[in-house]
């Protein structure tokens, strides 16, 4: 009987919470795919700073958004923030979010790392490049992510799972500068050149290189930051791709981490109002150095550590691209056997 | 043992009688969410239906298919054998291994799969040192089919473990003597009698493994191994296609459904019911020599293997993160699993009673039909479900919220979503399978004549279940519960779902660390979750003991 009492009042204390959901001053809720460790330093020096509270939510964004969608113009929720642009793109699409005018966002954020229509923007940078195992492989015979599709790359590529959002960007981005055709010459090459069935993840992806199954893969900057950190002496080295083209929006693939306010937000003043102070200088050494990203806004110093692996060329076409051929890249790498 | 009982014919005939009633709403919990998610198949998405039919569709089908089977057969062979060595026979180590076999249960099996992979991977230590000390350099993969399969059975064999071993129990020493006595040998009497006897615990084990493996995203995901529902989450996260993905699973659960009819009419006619107990705790058949060796052998093995490698892996993993990651917010995550866990566990073995019983007392094949629908929420991929149970919610909410505008012209946030009650209920409709699987064997074993008999003596309806059937249910709710309470600790979707603002457990700090590929860093709240799960384990078996 004791259950049945505490479930009682527990009952009571959820309704209670629920009742004091009213909306009040002073608060931003967030629904992040970003994670708690990444974002909670952040909000928490909002807060010591303006005396805003941040509420949060984190999940995946699949739900986060069939979420804000079945909650329509209810929802509690002020803010969307991603991991990458595909899915801020696939919100704007469904009309979860809304256009919002700051001058502050776009002197911070560069063009091409937020939405046209203004209903996201890019906060921080993932980098996508090539990691090989310098006592295998010379940094002058890489060159592109395309080049390694070439036969001389045999039996010596390691790859994640294109079910990886990181790698469906970066193809997106492909079909956007060579159209479909190509670009699935161009995975069925990599394919062709796979020393092992695709990785789980990124850092997998490396130590396979490291142990020497494979030569060369492609992987997120912090991935590579993070188990390097560990493991000093693993024999990886970082190589920028695409850098010398004569295209001249050519690079690395980036992504974002990114955020906008919902269509329905109850403290729509107040998500801009965080939005804006998390592109400030203050903010975004934060946002990217905790987890080794780099900042969006280009006035901004880098970590040490992501400061060494040296500058180089973004690949200039908006990001927003990633997220119109998500779909057709999808499908494009099934076609091709990328698994 | 097959003679077929006619139930006692129930009064009047009639659709609305509390017993149909009952099970009609406790299906409803589960039903809404699947039918949500059902509706789907109304509006076909044509263009991403060719493509995953050309493309990726078959091999999925082969890759299931072989998981399930091989997983089947894992778990059968495992966990039956264990639950008879452990429940009738005697070995060095029997005391210890009874509950150690359980311990598997309080691992995600991602997390399992995880540590798998980093031992022995291409990259992983041991490998390495094959290949620099030994020259070995081919080694089976353990990215393969075989690898996945190997690790789900391992992770998945305590179901039948636990509900095989419940129905060896509750034959006790009458049974196999009977068969001796009719000039059974031991082997024979195990396969002629006790085995088939046994056989609504075991499929009670054997279709939770099964539901798990194919409703399971984590442990295929760590293998990269394409299964029916990575298509699933696939369509839903990459394809962009909530629609898509419902369609697919609603495909799943009616296989799952079909199977479930088939296996439920392949028994029908049969009654698994004892006179008695059993005639108390058998005495056990002493092993000795080769055979005490191979029983302790094996119990060892697949100790070693399910769980006592990937524990210790992740004991040292989650040493290196406590200084870093370990701080008094962990009492709250612990607290907030433990209520969570508990308040469930109880929620799913009091409905799993209520339908079990609502199905004794007016037995109907669509009585049958409606507690296995109930059952089905375990078939579909956690976020599936939680989507589908997210979206009536919302809509109540909204239509609510909208009334109170209209009336009173104030706003107010939500009623129902963000609150625990949501996040109990949604629970249950995805465990509802867990509990009920064990209770329905349990009072398979309970025999009708015993329902007559308190009848003839005035022992009727409530006062009956009290003071007839729970006592001899008492080990089979202690299953349920304790099994809904390690499943709930582990689920993740549901949880990340519905959680109310601050709500997080710690299988949200395992979620957390992982979907960033810190899987190291997941060792610390995995660990925790094994801690605190091995509590009602610990219960359970204190009182399995106590009766043996």
């Amino acid at each position: 009987m004791k259950c049945r009492n505490s479930f009682k009042f527990l009952l009571s204390g959820a309704l209670l919470l629920a009742l004091g959901q009213v909306a009040q001053a002073a608060e931003v809720i967030v629904y992040s795919a970003r994670n708690e460790q990444l974002i909670k330093p952040l909000f928490d020096a909002y807060t010591l700073e303006t005396g805003v509270q941040v509420k949060f939510i984190t999940d995946k964004e699949g739900p986060l958004m069939a979420r804000l969608k079945a909650e329509g113009r209810n929802t509690p929720a002020d803010i969307l923030l991603t991991v990458d642009a595909g899915n801020l793109w696939q919100a704007a699409r469904e009309d979860l979010l809304k256009p919002v005018d700051s001058r502050v966002l776009k002197a911070n954020i560069p063009e091409h790392l937020r939405d046209p229509g203004n209903e996201w923007f890019g906060l921080s940078v993932r980098a996508r490049t090539v990691i090989y195992n310098p006592n295998k492989v010379k940094a002058g015979e890489l060159s592109t992510y395309e080049d390694l599709a070439s036969p001389k790359w045999k039996g010596r590529l390691c790859l994640r799972t294109s079910k990886k959002v990181y790698n469906q960007s970066l193809v997106a981005m492909m079909i956007g500068e060579h159209g479909e055709e190509k670009t699935e010459q161009i995975v069925r090459g990599w394919v062709a050149n796979l020393a092992t069935d695709p990785l789980a993840d990124d850092t997998k992806a490396m130590e396979a290189v490291a142990a020497g199954l494979c030569d060369v893969t492609v992987v997120n900057t912090y991935y590579f930051g993070r188990l390097m950190e560990k493991k000093p002496n693993l024999p990886l080295a970082l190589f920028w791709p695409n850098q010398n083209l004569k295209n001249k929006a050519a690079g690395v693939h980036v992504n974002v981490s990114g955020a906008g306010v919902t269509k329905y937000a109850k403290h729509e003043r107040e998500a801009i109002h965080l939005l804006e102070w998390l592109s400030s200088p203050k903010a975004q050494n934060l946002f990217a150095d905790v987890n080794l990203e780099y900042p969006a806004n280009p006035a901004i110093q880098w970590d040490a550590t992501v400061a060494a692996w040296g500058n180089f060329k973004q690949n200039l076409i908006n990001v927003a691209e990633a997220g119109k051929l998500q779909v057709k890249s999808v499908m494009l790498m099934d076609r091709a056997g990328y698994k | 043992m097959t003679l077929t009982e006619r139930a006692p014919a129930s009064g009047a005939f009639s659709f609305f009688s509390a017993p149909r009633l009952t099970a009609a709403a406790i299906a409803a919990l589960t039903l809404i969410p699947v039918l949500v998610v059902a509706s789907a198949l109304l509006d076909p998405d044509q263009e991403i239906w060719a493509h995953l039919w050309r493309y990726t569709l078959p091999e999925l089908l082969v890759n299931t298919l072989w998981l399930a089977l091989g997983v089947a057969l894992g778990v059968s062979l495992i966990g039956v054998a264990l639950a008879w060595l452990t429940a009738a026979c005697e070995f060095p180590g029997r005391r210890f291994f009874t509950w150690a076999l359980l311990l598997p249960l309080a691992l995600p099996a991602y997390v399992t799969a995880f540590v798998w992979l980093g031992l022995l991977d291409f990259s992983a230590w041991l490998p390495t040192w094959l290949r620099d000390n030994w020259g070995i350099v081919r080694l089976p993969p353990v990215r393969s089919r075989g690898g996945v399969i190997l690790v789900m059975a391992l992770s998945l064999y305590p179901y039948v473990y636990l509900t095989a071993r419940a129905a060896f129990q509750g034959q006790g020493r009458r049974l196999m003597e009977a068969a001796q006595s009719l000039g059974l040998g031991r082997v024979r009497g195990f396969f002629r009698v006790a085995l088939p006897m046994a056989r609504p615990g075991i499929v009670a084990g054997l279709s939770l493994a099964l539901m798990e493996t194919l409703a399971d995203f984590g442990t295929v995901s760590v293998f990269n191994y394409n299964t029916f529902t990575t298509a699933i989450y696939k369509a839903w996260f990459s394809l962009f296609s909530l629609p898509a993905a419902s369609q697919l699973a609603s495909i799943l659960i009616f296989f799952v459904l079909v199977l479930v009819l088939l296996e439920q009419m392949s028994r029908r006619q049969r009654s698994y019911a004892l006179s008695t107990r059993g005639g108390g705790a058998s005495a056990r058949i002493r092993l000795t020599g080769w055979r005490a060796g191979l029983a302790a052998g094996f119990a060892g093995l697949v100790f070693l293997l399910a769980f006592a490698m990937p524990f210790t892996q992740l004991l040292v993993w989650a040493y290196r993160a406590i200084g870093g990651d370990f701080d008094t917010r962990y009492f709250a995550f612990i607290w907030h699993s433990l209520l969570l866990s508990g308040i469930g566990a109880v929620l799913v073995a009091g409905l799993a009673l209520a339908l079990g019983y609502a199905q004794r007392l007016q037995p109907s094949p669509g009585m049958a039909f409606t507690a296995r629908l109930a059952a089905i929420g375990y078939a579909l991929p956690g976020a599936v479900l939680a989507v589908g149970f997210f979206i009536p919610v919302a809509w109540l909410d909204n239509l609510m919220i909208d009334q109170i505008r209209a009336w009173t012209g104030r706003e107010r946030g939500q009623i129902l979503g963000g609150t625990l009650a949501v996040m109990l209920l949604a629970y249950c409709a995805r465990f509802l399978a867990v509990g009920f699987g064990s209770v329905e064997a349990g009072l398979a074993r309970v025999t009708r004549t015993l329902d007559e008999a308190s009848e003839v003596l005035g022992v009727t309806g409530f006062r009956r279940l009290f003071n007839v059937h729970l006592p001899m249910l008492r080990a089979p709710l202690l299953v349920a519960m304790a099994l809904t309470f390690v499943d709930i600790m582990k689920e993740l979707p549901i949880t990340l779902m519905t959680r109310p603002f601050g709500w997080d457990t710690l299988a949200t700090r395992v979620f957390e660390m992982t979907s960033e590929g810190e899987w190291e860093r997941a060792a610390l709240p995995a660990v925790a979750i094994a801690l605190v799960g091995l509590l009602p384990i610990f219960l359970l078996i204190k009182h399995s003991d106590a009766r043996t």
